[in-house]
C-alpha cells in the first residue's frame, strides 16, 4: 500500500513538473522572442563563451535548465523549469518563481516585490537600494548600489539535495522495511546492504571502535550516501553541481567539526593543550600547532571535496568543449571523436572519484571522531595518534 | 579565495544544514537504526549458530569418545567373562574327571572287594565241598577198603573225577 502511495506521489510530481515546464515554455517563448537579437542567445561557440559557460555551471543557479535550441523560426528555446525563489529582504520574506528573472543573470531584469527591487547578477540575488532603478557596478564589477539578500531559494543544488533526500529515504526506508520480513534483503536492497556494511566495517568500526561507532553511524551513513549520490548526480546530464558548492562542503565539514569537538573526551583535549610524554617546552610549543590542527582537519575535508568535484566538472566540460575548440585543427568528426573518447575516459575516472571522495570524507570524518573519542590506556598509545596523522597526511597527498 | 568567499551562500549553507539534520534524524530513526540492528541481529545469529555448531561438534566428539570407551569397556568385560567361562569350563571338566576317577576308583575298589569276598566265599564253599567230598570219599573208601584194596583206590580216582571242581 505504501509503495502504491509512493508511486502515485511520484507520478503526480512528474505531471506537475511537466505541466510547469509547459507553462515555462510558453512563457519563455515570448520572452525569447525579444532577446533573439541580443548578441548571443545562450549559444556557446567561442573560447570565452565556453569559459563563461563552465564558470556559470560551477555556480548554483536559480532555475533548472536542461538544454537550449534554436527553432525553425530562428527563436532560441530554453527547456527547463523555474524553481522557487525565497529571499529575506528588508521588507521581510519574499517568494516568487525564478522565471520572473527571465533567465537574466546580469542584473538587467528587475523584479519588483512590494517595496523592494530585486536583481540577479552572477547567480546571486541583490536588493537594489531605495531610489535606484538600475543595478550599477564599481570598477571590479561588484554591484555598488545593492546588497546580497539572504537567499533561501530552492536553487538547483537545494533541489538536488531534496531529490537526494527523497531518494535516500525511499531506498533505505525500503531496505529497513525488508528486514522486518526476512533477514537477507532481496532486489535493490541486496546492493545497498553491502554498502551500509562497508561504511560500518571499513570506515566507522576500524577508526572509532565497535561500541563507540554506534552513536555516530547515522551521521556517517547519511553523509556518505549524500555525498556519493550528489557526486553521481553531478555526472548526469542534469548538470547538478552540489558537492562542488563551497557552501555545501563547508556545511558538511562543519558538521564533522562540531561532532568532533562535542564528543572529544578528556584525553582529546589533553593532547591538544598539554601533550603527555613530551618535555614542558615542547608542550607549550605544541599548543598552537594542535589548536591549528583542530581547524585544519575539517578545512582539509571541505577543500578536498570541493576541489575534487569542481576540478572534475571543469575537466569534463573542457573535454566536451574540445569538439568546438579543436574543430579547426581536426575537423568536425576528428574533434568530436577525440572529445568523446577523452570525455568517456575521464567520466570513468570521475565515477571512481565520485565514490572515492564520499569514501574519503566519511573515512576521515570517522578518523577524526575516532581520535576524539579514543581511550588512551597506555602512554605508548600516543604514538598511534601520530601514525594516524601520518596516514592522514599520506592520504592528503 | 576572494571569489570563493563571494561564492559562499549562507542561504545554501542553511538549506544544506536543514536538509542534512532532517535526513540524519529521519533516516537515523526509520532506516539506519532498524538496518543496523537487523544486521547486528543477523551477525549475532550467525555467530551463535556457528558457536552452536562448534559445540555440537565437540559434543559429538565427546559422545564418540565415550562410546568408544564404553565399547572398549564392554569388550574388556566380554573378554573377562569369556576368560572366566573358559576357566569355569576347564575347572568343571577337570572336577568332573577327578570325580569320575574317584567314583570309578571306588567302584573298582568295591568290585575288587566284592570279588575278593566272592572268592573267599567260593573258596570257603569249595573247601567245605572238598571237605564233604573228602568225607564222602573217605566214607566210601572206608566202606570199600573193607572189601578190597584195589577197588578202593579205583573208587577214589573215580570219585575224584566225579567231584570235578
Amino acid at each position: 500500500m505504501f509503495r502504491a502511495y509512493l508511486k502515485t506521489a511520484f507520478f503526480a510530481l512528474l505531471l506537475a513538473a511537466s505541466s510547469g515546464m509547459q507553462a515555462q515554455d510558453d512563457h519563455l517563448l515570448d520572452h525569447d522572442v525579444h532577446v533573439t537579437d541580443a548578441e548571443n542567445d545562450g549559444r556557446v561557440n567561442t573560447k570565452d563563451e565556453i569559459d563563461s559557460y563552465i564558470e556559470h555551471h560551477l555556480k548554483d543557479v536559480h532555475d533548472f535548465h536542461l538544454f537550449s535550441f534554436t527553432n525553425d523560426a530562428n527563436e532560441r528555446i530554453h527547456v527547463g523549469f523555474p524553481l522557487p525563489v525565497i529571499v529575506w529582504t528588508t521588507e521581510g520574506l519574499k517568494t516568487f518563481m525564478s522565471s520572473e528573472f527571465h533567465h537574466d543573470d546580469s542584473g538587467e531584469v528587475l523584479v519588483q516585490k512590494g517595496d523592494v527591487t530585486l536583481a540577479k547578477y552572477h547567480s546571486k540575488i541583490y536588493e537594489i537600494d531605495n531610489g535606484a532603478n538600475v543595478l550599477s557596478f564599481d570598477e571590479e564589477l561588484h554591484p555598488n548600489n545593492a546588497y546580497k539578500v539572504l537567499d533561501f531559494s530552492i536553487t538547483k543544488s537545494v533541489f538536488g539535495l531534496l531529490l537526494i533526500g527523497l531518494l535516500m529515504v525511499f531506498m533505505f526506508g525500503t531496505l529497513a522495511k525488508q528486514y522486518k520480513k526476512r533477514s537477507i534483503p532481496k532486489g535493490f536492497g541486496r546492493a545497498l546492504e553491502p554498502l551500509v556494511l562497508y561504511v560500518r566495517d571499513e570506515m566507522a568500526r576500524p577508526n572509532i571502535g565497535v561500541e563507540k561507532s554506534k552513536k555516530f553511524m547515522p551521521y556517517l551513513l547519511t553523509v556518505f550516501f549524500m555525498i556519493w549520490i550528489a557526486n553521481l548526480l553531478g555526472l548526469t546530464p542534469l548538470g547538478f553541481n552540489i558537492t562542488g558548492q563551497i557552501s555545501i562542503t563547508v556545511c558538511l565539514a562543519l558538521f564533522t567539526f562540531v561532532i568532533v569537538q562535542f564528543n572529544g573526551n578528556k584525553d582529546y583535549w589533553k593532547h591538544i593543550f598539554w601533550m603527555p610524554d613530551v618535555p614542558i617546552l615542547m608542550k607549550i610549543f605544541l599548543i598552537p600547532i594542535e589548536l591549528l590542527g583542530i581547524f585544519t582537519k575539517p578545512f582539509s575535508l571541505l577543500v578536498r571535496l570541493f576541489a575534487n568535484i569542481t576540478a572534475g566538472h571543469v575537466i569534463v566540460m573542457g573535454l566536451v568543449a574540445l569538439t568546438i575548440t579543436l574543430k579547426e585543427q581536426f575537423g568536425v568528426v576528428g574533434s568530436t571523436g577525440l572529445s568523446l573518447f577523452l570525455t568517456l575516459f575521464l567520466m570513468v575516472i570521475e565515477l571512481l572519484v565520485a565514490f572515492l571522495q564520499a569514501f574519503i570524507f566519511t573515512l576521515l570524518s570517522s578518523l577524526f571522531i575516532g581520535m576524539a573519542v579514543a581511550e588512551h590506556d597506555h602512554p605508548e598509545h600516543t604514538g598511534t595518534g601520530e601514525e594516524d596523522v601520518d596516514i592522514v597526511r599520506e592520504r592528503f597527498v | 579565495m576572494e571569489e570563493l568567499i563571494n561564492d559562499f551562500s549562507p542561504g545554501l549553507f542553511a538549506m544544506q544544514a536543514i536538509v542534512l539534520i532532517i535526513l540524519i534524524i529521519l533516516l537515523g530513526k526509520f532506516a539506519w537504526k532498524p538496518i543496523l540492528s537487523a544486521l547486528d541481529d543477523r551477525e549475532q545469529g550467525i555467530a551463535d549458530a556457528l558457536a552452536a555448531a562448534e559445540d555440537a561438534k565437540l559434543e559429538m566428539a565427546r559422545l564418540e569418545a565415550s562410546n568408544e570407551a564404553a565399547a572398549q569397556e564392554a569388550r574388556a568385560q566380554r573378554d573377562v567373562m569369556m576368560k572366566d567361562a573358559r576357566e569355569i569350563k576347564e575347572k568343571m571338566i577337570s572336577d568332573a574327571t577327578i570325580q569320575a576317577q574317584e567314583k570309578a576308583d571306588t567302584i573298582i575298589a568295591n568290585a575288587q572287594e566284592a570279588i575278593l569276598a566272592e572268592k573267599k566265599a567260593a573258596l570257603a564253599d569249595i573247601k567245605s565241598q572238598v571237605a564233604n567230598l573228602s568225607v564222602e570219599i573217605a566214607e566210601k573208601v572206608t566202606r570199600q577198603q573193607l572189601s578190597e584194596k584195589d577197588a578202593q583206590l579205583a573208587l577214589i580216582d573215580k570219585m575224584l573225577a566225579e567231584a570235578n571242581i
